[in-house]
């Protein structure tokens, strides 16, 4: 490592201005002209192509065995909102790009020979030709219907594993569940009513055609909103990349300062096992204490841990409001080894860190060992933002793994898709 | 002798009195407007006016902010469940909290010919005796006591605690 122990420290201590540089630090990322990777920051010897731009709102993206990309829109390009991408001369741009289904959304996955995509209520699935990517459009089905969706975190991204399961988020359509919604002042409701319906992640048969929430099984609760999540399949578990509340200097500013209510709570990744109670509404993660502590809405003072010790831990934790999008666990050969199994996460970039300046909008790679985080994060792909981190030009939002072990992002501000590869400098 | 005097003075209460000409009420507004932004409107609407994609709508250029100032005035008053503002498509998912009780009507005034002079954006002024008419028409609760004057410290009886 190049950096220092104490360089470390300073770094940690620095927070936001430095820790994009610290990171950078830590693996040695080169600056590669724009020109060369799309407008991208990469590592040493990885290079990026733009696949498309212009398909608007692309959230989620997956990679068909035969090397094409389906896109999730989240708003309808042409009446269209999942998009074929078909590249036929190898060279990472899209040559055709072809759209169907009428719905927007944000999640979309392959299994055993079927494209499953959601809208912010429900799941459908079609029949896919694995081998030739094809489509067959009149085999949809609705395999989840009559999902909540009150505006809020109502992204229903997916998972699926490998027994027959479908994993979908649903969001919590409240900041911390007060009786209130962001209002300072209202107090928390205890026990929290959302919990019931949503906040968690909900578990369904792949297979098993309209599903509502009597046939599903709520496999984890206290998560206010997923956007990110995967399954594993090295140790086949579920991961999820939480967002974390806000609102917590304007709402407490005796307890946090401007600074502090930009880098707090932490954005939090969990290893799922079923049953898992994360702690949402009543406790965030402190990233200055280090600590799960109760919410100021149910008597946190920033010291009590109350009921918190008693809930999941996060496994990594990020600065805050960064607003993890996408979670992808890498098992491509292409990559170097210290690539094997990791986790990349690509963060959506902040709000409510203003006035303080915005974060986030790059794509960050977790090391594992056995399931388990075995370094610090790094940013792994930045310069999404472009000049001006506080309207950033591209906004990291799905991720993607075809079997050559190629890795794709999404972005959905203009609705770009890049292909970064690694060739042995 | 009175009369005169009061005619002379008349000049000099002009000049210092708010009520002065347009231009610049509407500049001590925008000042005090822009206060009251930065407490209470920027960490959604952002420091550039241009609000968060599909959560928090921008305020520039819209017929939102530029229109009917008394449909403006409600929705500061009373907040937005979310999912009520659409702009080119978009629909913008945050709840706004109401600021009835937050906010005076010289405030939410203040603010609101801020917002409506700002980032680009030109349109007449908001008068709080506009606001005071939206809030009565609605039955939005009261405004504070007295916003304008911060009270330093005054000695406070200590309430008991309602657990």
């Amino acid at each position: 490592m190049l950096l220092t122990k104490r360089s470390w420290i300073l770094c940690q201590a620095l927070l936001l201005a430095a820790f994009s540089a610290c990171a950078g630090d830590t693996t040695g990322i080169a600056k590669n002209s724009p020109a060369d990777n799309a407008g991208l920051t990469l590592p040493a010897s990885f290079s990026a192509v733009k696949v498309t731009s212009g398909l608007g709102r692309a959230r989620h993206i997956v990679a068909a065995p035969n090397g094409d990309i389906f896109v999730k829109l989240d708003k309808l390009k042409d009446g269209k909102g999942i998009y074929q991408l078909h590249d036929s001369n190898g060279d990472g741009v899209a040559d055709t790009q072809t759209g169907f289904g009428n719905f927007t959304g944000t999640g979309i996955a392959i299994k055993n020979g079927y494209l499953y995509a959601s809208s912010n209520t429900e799941v459908f699935r079609y029949k896919l030709d694995e081998k030739t990517g094809k489509v067959d459009e009149a085999s949809v089905q609705t395999i989840v219907k009559g999902l909540w969706d009150k505006h809020q975190h109502e992204s229903k991204s997916l998972a699926l594993d490998n027994d027959g399961n479908l994993y979908v988020n649903i969001g919590a359509p409240s900041n911390c569940c007060q009786v209130k919604d962001r209002e300072k002042g209202s107090p928390g409701m205890d026990p929290c009513p959302i919990l019931d319906s949503a906040g968690g992640i909900w578990q369904f048969k792949a297979d098993k055609l309209n599903q509502g929430y009597g046939d599903g099984v709520r496999y984890a609760t206290g998560l206010r909103n997923v956007v990110g999540l995967d399954w594993n399949t090295e140790v086949n578990d579920l991961y999820v990349m939480q967002h974390g509340r806000d609102m917590l200097f304007q709402f407490y500013p005796e307890l946090y300062s401007q600074k502090d209510g930009a880098e707090n709570p932490a954005e939090e990744m969990f290893r799922l096992k079923k049953g898992a109670d994360c702690g949402w509404p009543y406790c965030y993660y402190d990233n200055a204490k280090q600590a799960k502590l109760l919410n100021p809405e149910y008597g946190g003072d920033r010291n009590k841990t109350g009921r918190c010790d008693m809930k999941t831990k996060s496994i990594v934790q990020f600065p805050g409001h960064l607003a993890p999008n996408g979670l992808l666990f890498y098992t491509g050969n292409q990559f170097p080894e210290k690539y094997k199994n990791g986790a990349f996460i690509a963060f959506h970039g902040s709000w409510n860190r203003s006035p303080e300046p915005q974060a986030g909008y790059f794509v960050v790679f977790v090391p594992f060992k056995d399931g388990m985080p075995s370094g610090k994060w790094e940013v792994f792909a930045d310069g999404f933002a472009g000049a001006n981190i506080n309207r950033a030009q591209y906004r990291p939002c799905g991720l993607a793994q075809d079997k050559e072990g190629n890795l794709f992002v999404s972005d959905d501000s203009n609705g770009s898709i890049w292909k970064i590869s690694y060739k042995k400098g | 002798m009175k009369l005169l005097a009061a005619l002379l003075l008349l000049p000099a209460l002009y000049v210092t009195s708010p009520e002065q000409g347009p231009a610049s009420s509407l500049k001590a507004s925008v000042e005090r407007g822009s206060k009251v932004y930065q407490t209470i409107c920027l960490t959604c609407h952002q420091a550039d006016g241009l609000g968060v994609d599909r959560m928090n709508p921008p305020l520039v250029k819209t017929k939102w902010v530029l229109g009917d100032k008394k449909a403006l005035a409600k929705i500061v008053l009373n907040g937005l469940k979310g999912g009520e503002i659409q702009i080119d498509g978009d629909e913008f998912h945050n709840p706004m909290p109401p600021q009835a009780t937050q906010l005076s009507d010289q405030q939410i005034a203040d603010v609101l010919t801020f917002v409506r002079n700002s980032f680009g954006n030109k349109a007449s002024a908001v008068s709080p005796a506009e606001v005071k008419a939206v809030r009565k028409a609605i039955g939005a609760p009261a405004g504070p006591a007295s916003p304008a004057a911060p009270v330093k410290k005054a000695p406070v009886k200590k309430a008991p605690v309602k657990k």
